[in-house]
């Protein structure tokens, strides 16, 4: 499905070169694509396609091979977090109260999908596994805040609270 | 030897064999899937399960490798059931509108749901959503057909050396597609269309344009010209249950003509006309030495990928169209002028094994007539198509022949169809030209075959002339590294962007994988037109006389001015991303 969210890309010549460094170490290294790629998060903290196309040329594959594994790994973004990293919990106590909705909403009011960030970089959407308060179920997060036992009501005024 | 028993049979086989590979020896096949020998071997679809004596689960045959002393069961109750409940968790996420699909009763889906008495609605539910790719001239991809057994996805990145589809996702979520979620169109897809041949089921098919045809077809001010490829009569039998390997020319000009075609020419005619631009061309370079190697032009996906990975070479690449094109414009100049009709008034279509050639007629600089050169491009399986929705009995026409002028050709233009024959009829008449002689043998043998590349020597006069023919992405890779490191030592060299040449093209019937991996359909299909060749009796293009005509008419000399108009095009660079 296409992804909704275009964020332009600000990286910088220190991080290139950083990268490029890298890869110039992994380049003949059997299975050197996946630390590449663990390492060229650690410099950007995401990996756009700017990024992923560094990899690509630089250790001989091709861009849907890296966009494939940094699509099939939890561990990779494809966006940058924002300022406000609202993460709602999927785990099956949220789940069966009710966080599905939740996260529907904030997908909705912020307009981006899970693991995207809103064009001003203000908020980024992630669902998450059991963060451990099943107690509050059903349970949000917007850095380190925690919002439990909330319904897809609450949403727009817990949004609110962070808006300019 | 491995000494193992396969459902109670003894078999011996070599170490390392599978046990899919010791079961087809005692006549057992065993269905499968995702498995390609030596491209797809990843053991992901299950459909190939089997019992071992022993094993704690069943077993993947076509990944397991077989023991001393092992005992195989390829046909009992829990493995009939296990497939079956396989398959029918495939078909609870497959678009079943096999009525009318594009492969209705030639697809591997549905001869292991017919096979296993499937019920396809055994599992309703949700169906991962996906969105049509319509996107490029050639091709269609429609995930909601997709069964995910990556077998296209190999073949990009094995055979062809491109790789611009991959897996995406993850489980419930996981498809094919192309980096970013792009359309294939913005990808540096070469257009080859081996997907296609390698596809189970209908997510991968060429954009169809007999509407079209049909629609030209009924148009009373169209003059409708149709031309076809060589590869094409070596393969349209097999839609019509001839064997692999039958030459079908006659009746496929015959149904041509009870389609509505107004003339059926053949571009093998151009192929003959590309042999004297095109050795003219080299003989030229030769002596100039200048812009060597010369690279052949005649195979789209092969210049398309030129484009995009390797445009440095574009100098080294021959100027002269493609047969198909050169075909449409010497319809809409030559033959439009001498019989009259307004080149707009001219409807061209070209049938190919290929589908790079319905990407090729809408390039820039293809338009000699100031119209497009050819304006319709049917795949070989898009025409068998047209005949069966026609009801033209294809098996009891009568053999029919091409019209005058332009459906004359030699056995030089017939073997353009396989890898290496470009060469040859190249080497037939650049020798004689070069050296005021005839030839004693035609037959230039070392480029003949399969093989991915091909080199050989002849000496030509005074000169030595080294040259390579590579069939397949792959191989023309390796080509164009020798040619950027500096070692390349040929000074002509033939490349096809399919493995095999145009016989086995992206457009060309579609065989099932256990065919594939047990028949070789391109030498089968080589082998037709080559025999064509033998019993040509004329053999070199330069003795083609309607080409002869229309230097004499029109053109003047191989390479003039007015040639390099009508016959001759350009390339660009394409950026990757």
């Amino acid at each position: 499905m296409k992804k909704n969210t275009t964020i332009p890309f600000d990286g910088t010549p220190e991080q290139e070169q950083q990268l490029r460094a890298v890869l110039s170490k992994l380049k003949n290294v059997p299975g050197g694509l996946m630390p590449a790629m663990q390492q060229a998060q650690d410099i950007y903290g995401y990996l756009p396609k700017e990024v992923q196309v560094i990899i690509a040329e630089e250790l001989g594959v091709s861009l849907a091979e890296v966009y494939g594994i940094a699509t099939f790994y939890a561990q990779f973004a494809l966006y940058p977090k924002g300022q406000y990293k609202v993460a709602v919990c999927l785990g099956t106590a949220c789940y069966v109260k009710g966080s599905g909705e939740i996260f529907d909403e904030l997908s909705k009011q912020l307009n981006i999908a899970n693991g995207e960030v809103t064009p001003d970089k203000r908020f980024s959407l992630d669902a998450t596994r059991c963060i451990g308060c099943c107690g509050l179920a059903p349970v949000m997060t917007i850095n380190d805040e925690v919002y439990g036992k909330i319904t897809a009501k609450d949403v727009a005024g817990i949004l609110a609270k962070y808006q300019a | 030897m491995i000494n193992l028993k396969i459902n109670n049979i003894p078999v011996s086989v070599e170490a390392g064999t599978t046990i899919l590979e010791a079961a087809k020896q005692i006549g057992i096949k065993i269905p499968t899937l995702c498995y390609m020998k030596e491209i797809n071997e990843i053991g992901a679809c299950r459909v190939c399960v089997v019992e071992v004596k022993g094993a704690r689960s069943l077993v993947a045959a076509c990944v397991y490798p077989v023991n001393e002393g092992m005992e195989v069961f390829t046909d009992t109750p829990a493995v009939r059931k296990a497939r079956k409940t396989t398959i029918e968790l495939i078909l609870s996420n497959h678009n079943k509108s096999c009525l009318s699909c594009d492969r209705n009763m030639n697809c591997e889906l549905q001869a292991l749901s017919y096979e296993y008495g499937c019920d396809l609605n055994a599992y309703a539910g949700e169906q991962t959503p996906s969105e049509i790719d319509i996107s490029t001239d050639y091709l269609v991809r429609d995930n909601s057909k997709c069964v995910l057994c990556r077998r296209c996805v190999a073949t990009c990145k094995s055979i062809q050396h491109v790789a611009v589809i991959g897996t995406m996702n993850r489980g419930f979520n996981t498809s094919i597609g192309c980096a970013f979620d792009a359309d294939l169109a913005e990808t540096s897809c070469a257009a080859c269309g081996q997907c296609i041949n390698v596809c189970p089921t209908g997510a991968l098919t060429e954009k169809s344009e007999i509407d079209n045809v049909r629609a030209a077809l009924a148009d009373p001010s169209k003059t409708v010209i149709v031309g076809t490829a060589p590869a094409v009569r070596a393969a349209l039998g097999e839609e019509f249950g001839y064997p692999i390997g039958t030459n079908v020319e006659g009746k496929m000009v015959s149904s041509l003509r009870l389609l509505g075609f107004d003339k059926i020419f053949d571009v093998n005619f151009t192929a003959d006309l590309t042999i004297l631009e095109e050795s003219h061309e080299f003989i030229e370079r030769v002596q100039a030495g200048e812009h060597l190697p010369l690279i052949t032009s005649c195979s789209p996906g092969w210049i398309r990928f030129m484009e995009y990975y390797y445009p440095e070479l574009i100098p080294n690449i021959s100027s002269c169209k493609s047969p198909q094109q050169m075909f449409g414009a010497c319809v809409k100049t030559y033959y439009a002028e001498k019989m009259g009709i307004d080149p707009k008034d001219i409807y061209v279509v070209s049938v190919m094994p290929c589908v790079a050639k319905k990407f090729e007629k809408n390039r820039a600089d293809q338009a000699a007539a100031g119209v497009q050169d050819v304006d319709a491009v049917l795949t070989t399986r898009e025409l068998a198509k047209m005949i069966k929705a026609n009801g033209v009995i294809f098996n009891q026409l009568p053999d029919g022949e091409f019209d005058a002028p332009l459906g004359e050709y030699t056995g030089a233009g017939v073997i353009f169809g396989a890898t290496g024959g470009v060469m040859e009829a190249a080497l037939r008449t650049a020798v004689e030209v070069i050296t005021g002689e005839k030839l004693d043998s035609v037959e230039f043998e070392a480029v003949r075959g399969t093989q991915g590349i091909k080199e050989a020597t002849y000496k030509v006069g005074d000169l030595e002339v080294s040259v390579a023919v590579a069939s397949g992405l792959e191989n023309a890779r390796a080509i164009c590294e020798q040619i950027k490191n500096g070692t390349c030592k040929y000074q002509f060299i033939e490349i096809m962007g399919c493995p095999g040449g145009c016989v086995n093209g992206g457009g060309q019937p579609i065989q099932s994988s256990f065919v594939r991996r047990n028949t070789d359909i391109r030498a089968l299909r080589a082998k037709v037109l080559y025999e064509i060749d033998a019993n040509s009796k004329v053999r070199k293009s330069h003795e083609n006389t309607v080409v002869d005509t229309l230097y004499k008419e029109y053109f003047g000399k191989p390479g003039s001015h007015k040639a390099h108009e009508v016959l001759h095009t350009s390339y660009v660079k394409r950026e990757k991303y």
